[in-house]
């Protein structure tokens, strides 16, 4: 389970979390709504130690990991996966050898069983036959799922989304929820995703957290947050421009 | 905001880019002498360095040794002196010409690759993908191309150096007319040993430096398009500068 304790950070003069406290209990789906530049990429960064907080701890299974020293942490590391927004898969490498890095740089398995599980991996998330095509070759949905196999590789405990769904269409938006929402479901791990995609988040999550200029203003199950009074929380479901947040 | 507060602001600003540059770089000895070792990834890297720029430096190298046989050639003549047209292209070429063109070369073509990928690499968030997969970038990504620098550009600082003689030689003897038994006999009985090898030492410190400097400002491009191209910018500047400027200072300390 993660727990985040008085998060604070700060870029130059720019205040981005100013006090985000969460718990994200084992097994479940976390999902952060929020607009963008609420400061949810950065707490994601946060849980997996590529920003250090100026303040406050966050504990993963228990450990601090703020206070992780460099190889300590990447110890840690191996019990996350990330799949990042633009998939970030390495562009020089194929589909297969991207969902084997992780394997090969951590594990001592043959060739052979590499890329036996790697093939359970890619099969796993619905492809096949894409095995040797290098990441500009693929569709902006064929790289999430590549990049979730990646994220998945080394069996992590607990995954990272930034936003899986944006720049997809609504039907292969789908097709990435409910890959999550199997995934979740057959392996028992703890998902953490950010997202801004209300309906998605709505369907795939056991809690939901919406982040506001740096703080959490509501938290609760789909339905409370379906039927939140919280004006902020009620603007965002509805996507209106009227209302008390004010994007210009 | 005052011109004192604006000096002070941009004071502590380069002495943090200084500190940033110093702990990267003592990441980097670190990564340098602990495992992994990537011998594969180096390999492709020697590759990329020195066969890569094999045909810009064969280019360079013929018309430098070509162009110094000619002027050397028309200073020389009118004190009689061109039978020592050879020793002065070969010691200009193995002390000077040879390391300092390469590195520059090698800087223009491989080092820009170098800054513009990792920069590239870094706004795509491959590089914050390598972290999360607990595999340190500096170890994945500088240490087999500074270590390919290291060894190619000394390589290739011979090669060059070679077909700068032959270069020279073709014009001294078959255009200008020099005897060609003087010519050689000047580069064998002038050039020592000793030149040839504080020569491959300054191109192996060239090699360090455009691999490294060129690593450094691609793993820590800015924003967007704007940033990567901002670093592969200075990347190539700033190895030149310091390749001309360390060139110096090296052959100070070693002639």
């Amino acid at each position: 389970m993660i727990q985040i304790l008085d998060i604070h950070k700060r870029f130059g003069e720019q205040e981005v979390l100013r006090g985000v406290s969460l718990n994200v209990p084992r097994g479940e789906i976390m999902v952060i709504i929020g607009g963008s530049g609420a400061g949810k990429t950065v707490l994601l960064k946060h849980l997996i130690g590529l920003v250090r907080p100026d303040q406050g701890r966050i504990f993963v299974e228990g450990v601090d990991i703020c206070r992780l020293r460099r190889w300590e942490l990447k110890e840690t590391r191996k019990k996350f996966g990330m799949l990042f927004q633009d998939a970030a898969l390495f562009d020089s490498l194929t589909a297969a050898e991207n969902v084997a890095f992780p394997i090969r740089e951590h594990t001592r398995f043959s060739d052979a069983e590499i890329m036996d599980r790697v093939q359970t991996l890619l099969a796993e998330v619905g492809l096949h036959g894409i095995e040797d095509k290098y990441p500009s070759e693929l569709s902006g949905g064929m790289r999430k799922r590549v990049g979730l196999a990646r994220a998945m590789a080394l069996e992590p405990q607990i995954v990272l989304f930034d936003e899986p769904t944006t720049g997809l269409d609504p039907i292969m938006s789908d097709v990435i929820n409910e890959l999550i929402l199997n995934t979740q479901k057959k392996f028992g791990i703890t998902f953490f995703i950010i997202s801004h995609d209300v309906k998605g988040a709505l369907k795939i999550a056991h809690r939901i957290a919406m982040l506001y200029e740096g703080r959490i203003v509501e938290e609760g199950t789909p339905e409370e947050i379906a039927s939140s009074s919280n004006p902020l929380v009620r603007q965002f479901l509805s996507g209106s421009s009227e209302g008390p947040i004010h994007v210009i | 905001m005052g011109p004192i507060t604006r000096f002070g602001r941009w004071i502590f600003l380069q002495v943090e880019h200084m500190g940033r540059l110093f702990v990267v770089l003592l990441a980097t000895l670190y990564w340098f002498l602990r495992p992994p070792y990537r011998i594969h990834e180096t390999f492709l890297q020697m590759e990329y360095v020195g066969v890569g720029s094999f045909f810009v430096i064969s280019l360079t190298g013929i018309f430098t040794g070509m162009v110094l046989a000619l002027q050397t050639f028309h200073a020389f003549v009118s004190f009689n002196a061109e039978s020592l047209v050879g020793a002065t292209l070969a010691l200009s070429l193995t002390r000077e010409l040879g390391p300092v063109l390469s590195g520059l070369m090698v800087t223009a073509r491989a080092g820009s690759a170098m800054a513009a990928k990792l920069g590239t690499m870094r706004v795509t968030e491959q590089i914050d993908a390598l972290q999360t997969m607990a595999v340190d970038p500096i170890e994945y990504l500088f240490v087999p191309r500074i270590t390919a620098a290291l060894i190619m550009v000394p390589v290739l600082t011979v090669y060059f150096n070679f077909l700068g003689i032959v270069g020279g030689y073709f014009v001294g003897v078959n255009y200008l007319g020099i005897a060609p038994g003087p010519f050689i006999n000047s580069i064998v009985n002038l050039t020592d040993y000793q030149d040839l090898t504080n020569g491959l030492i300054k191109s192996g410190f060239f090699g360090l430096i455009l691999s490294f400097i060129s690593c450094y400002k691609g793993y820590t491009a800015g924003e967007g398009a704007e940033g990567v191209g901002q670093a592969t910018m200075q990347a190539v500047v700033l190895s030149s500068v310091l390749i001309l400027t360390g060139d110096y200072f090296l052959t100070d300390w070693l002639f």
